[in-house]
């Protein structure tokens, strides 16, 4: 079966998981334990519906605020596709976690409250699934029922929409909008009675329309090495295999390779996965192959074919989603990870932060922000292989990993 | 032969898998990568990884996934039991077994212990039961080896306050998971770099449901213990659900012991792991049975019954 990658998005309280409990609740797909506990903290709540976000806020604190705080993965299945969803937090503090949840998935549903219209966090989250490159984008107009189900309103919503997406550079991405009340189940699973305006498909029958894709797009052959296989056994004394997966394209036995950033070349001797050989392997695949000659390779280090060199360097420009309360400056050291490469970093400059609502940036500033995103110039210790985010995703894309904390700081998308 | 991944298909265990014909070309699932790729990164980024073994059907899936991801050599890290006393016998049997036929290392450490030198208390009456008193061993064990990342077979789809859990799952030096304040975790960027004291949990198996880790149990033939096919054991019923009739399962004068056909979903500590009426006696009736079923696969755990946040709870202590 097909496996289709999810994520939610929109403000706080604009009916996400309540959204993906009602499409759990419509499929059948919530187990008779996990209806009957929903049914019960409903009741004890004092509800008078079912409060169908219980079925994904998983956390107490997330509970007793009535939000969502981190992402909540969630799985279902209909006839035709398995499905993972992201359910993230719609509240700007945890935006990092929403960028979490929306990195791995191929199609974004970003709900809008139909009584509040287009707020300044649709902005931002159209904005990183924009900036992502997040490839199918559902608008969901929510809680129709509390404007009377009103086709006016949805137009001008929709109207306002529309003005962020002409302002958007990538052209490419599919957005389709669909009028829905959550809570009630009006175009989630099935059609609404109460909005016959409406011809579209539900936001079910719209994801099943899609065709599953991985985030890793088709494009040139990556290859980052994530080890070196020295079994020192008896039957495999010489073997020394390279594990790593496999991203963009296919690769070949005979395939004619450079290694970076040693610019050496060879050519691939076998694709190992598990005890089996092949003379090719798709994108996706973790394998371990090996090469007709011995050099020196180690982790970090990057195969390419040979006429599909990347950039090499030390020095890129990227644009960074800060994610940490400690705000990013210029001067400061981070290691920087993609991949399997991690080199410490120093952060050259903020040349300035873009408005995620698509109206230009502030070239004054000279610091990120938690949730701000901005351009950054970095330098490295050593030259690593990378290419732009829109040729490439995995070598296009890494993380900033504070040198004191170690935690995950911030997300650079290279340009 | 060919390897080809079709984009982001699963394996399903009814279409034909033909692996060992040169011919033809090989279906890879995704799940499947994404889990060595984990595997691959931890062994990678930490110093000392461990593998925590339960004997239980996802630890076993996590073995054969490590010993994909780094054939030819041998598995580079021991397995971790940390064993309740209350085992059922068959998983002992078995998982004894597999580390002989593996060559990797087994460290065992008993709960029995951690209560013998007054670490814990003994839970008493009804619902007694041994499973949470697991995590004091556990930390102890992780602390005694300095193993610096612990990979465990959670799944997401288990649980609620698991469905929160990041693949690379950063522990304080009390083994708490700060569940409101999580790495943020992106692409294929696993940031595995922690402070001195701290340690990871790993989960590479984060994003399989329960019908995937026996879809690839059927389609790897991979060998898991008795109890979990169709056979007769001696039960009692309470509260609805059927409990093994077991000197470690504390049992009431009137609960009445029968012969039933039964197998285990899930394999626990005994007294907290209920049996289900079955008569699946093969893995393709196993598998039949988990997609027709209506019930989750934790809904057959007493310990997660006890209140609506037990396992965020027993999560924050440092439970696996
Ligand atoms: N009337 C009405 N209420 C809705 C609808 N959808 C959601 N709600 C209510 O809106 C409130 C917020 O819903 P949630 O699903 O928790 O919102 P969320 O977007 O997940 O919020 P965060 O995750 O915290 O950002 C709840 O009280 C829901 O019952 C709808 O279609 N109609
Ligand atoms: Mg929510």
């Amino acid at each position: 079966m097909e496996v289709l990658k999810i994520a939610t998005a929109g403000s706080v309280d604009d009916g996400k998981s309540t959204l993906i409990g009602r499409i759990l609740y419509d499929t059948q797909s919530l187990t008779t334990d996990k209806l009957e506990a929903i049914e019960a903290k409903s009741k004890a709540n004092g509800f008078d519906y079912l409060d169908f976000s219980l079925a994904t806020d998983g956390l107490i604190a997330e509970r007793e605020q009535g939000i969502t705080i981190d992402v909540a993965h969630i799985y279902f299945s209909s006839k035709t596709k398995s499905y993972i969803v992201a359910d993230t937090p719609g509240h700007i503090e945890y935006t990092r976690n929403m960028v979490t949840g929306a990195s791995t998935s191929q199609a974004s549903i970003i709900l809008v409250d139909a009584r509040k219209g287009v707020i300044e966090q649709t902005h931002r989250h159209f904005f990183i699934n924009n900036l992502l490159r997040v490839k199918d984008i559902i608008v969901a107009v929510n809680k129709m029922d509390l404007v009377d189900f009103s086709e006016s309103v949805y137009e001008e919503i929709k109207a306002d929409f529309q003005k962020m997406i002409d302002q958007s550079e990538y052209k490419e991405q599919n957005i389709t909008f669909i009028p829905v009340s959550a809570l009630l189940g009006d175009n989630v699973v099935t059609s609404s009675e109460n909005m016959p305006w409406y011809q579209g498909n539900t936001i079910l029958d719209h994801l099943e329309s899609l065709e599953a894709q991985d985030v890793y797009e088709q494009s040139q052959m990556r290859f980052p090495v994530q080890m070196v296989i020295r079994p020192k056994q008896t039957d495999f004394h010489d073997f020394r295999g390279y594990a790593g997966k496999i991203y963009g394209d296919d690769l070949e036995v005979g395939d004619e390779v450079t290694i970076l950033p040693s610019l050496t070349t060879s050519r691939i001797k076998e694709i190992y996965f598990f005890d089996q050989k092949f003379d090719k392997a798709g994108r996706g695949s973790s394998c371990t192959i090996t090469l007709e000659d011995d050099l020196n390779i180690s982790r970090g280090d990057m195969i390419v074919k040979n006429a599909e060199r990347p950039n090499i360097g030390k020095q890129l420009e990227a644009k960074v989603c800060w994610m940490d309360t400690k705000e990013l400056q210029a001067g400061t050291q981070y290691f920087l990870q993609s991949g399997s490469n991690r080199i410490l970093a120093k952060i050259k400059e903020v040349s300035g932060v873009i408005h995620t609502d698509f109206s230009g940036e502030d070239t004054t500033a000279n610091s990120l922000k938690l949730n701000e995103v901005g351009k950054v110039n970095i330098l490295m210790s050593r030259p690593l292989a990378y290419d732009s985010y829109t040729e490439n995703r995995i070598s296009g894309s890494f993380i900033l990993i504070d040198a004191h904390t170690n935690t995950t700081a911030g997300v650079g998308f290279v340009q | 032969m060919e390897l080809v991944t079709k984009d982001r298909k699963t394996i399903d265990p009814l279409e034909t898998i033909e692996t060992h014909n040169n011919t033809a070309a090989l279906t890879i699932n995704p799940l499947e990568s994404e889990a060595i790729y984990i595997f691959r990164e931890v062994v990678a980024q930490f110093e000392k990884p461990v593998l925590l073994f339960s004997g239980g059907k996802d630890s076993i899936t996590l073995v054969r996934l490590a010993q994909k991801a780094f054939y030819p050599a041998k598995i580079p890290f021991p397995l971790l039991h940390i064993d309740t006393g209350h085992n059922f016998p068959e998983t002992i049997a078995f998982r004894d077994k597999l580390v002989e036929e593996l060559g990797v290392e087994l460290i065992v450490r008993y709960v029995q212990d951690s209560i013998d030198q007054g670490k814990v208390v003994e839970e008493k009456g009804k619902y007694a039961s041994r499973n949470s008193l697991q995590t004091t061993t556990l930390l102890d064990a992780l602390d005694e080896f300095k193993f610096d990342a612990a990979i465990g077979g959670a799944r997401r789809d288990e649980e609620k306050a698991r469905a929160k859990e990041r693949i690379f799952s950063v522990r304080d030096d009390f083994g708490q998971w700060d569940e409101k304040n999580q790495r943020p975790e992106l692409f294929d960027h696993l940031n595995g770099k922690i402070s001195l004291g701290q340690n990871v949990r790993v989960f590479p198996i984060s994003n399989w449901t329960e019908l995937d880790v026996w879809s690839y149990i059927n389609k790897e033939k991979i060998e898991i213990p008795s109890i979990y096919f169709a056979h007769i054991r001696k039960t009692f019923v309470r509260d609805g659900m059927i409990w093994s009739a077991d000197e470690a399962v504390y049992r009431e004068e009137d609960e009445v012991v029968e012969d039933r056909l039964v197998r285990f979903r899930t394999v626990g500590d005994m007294s907290c792991t209920a049996a289900v009426l079955s008569d699946a006696v093969t893995l393709e009736k196993v598998v039949e049975e988990i997609r027709a079923s209506t019930i989750s696969e934790r809904g057959a755990r007493i310990d997660d019954k006890r209140s609506e946040a037990a396992m965020e709870k027993r999560k924050q202590q440092g439970y696996f």
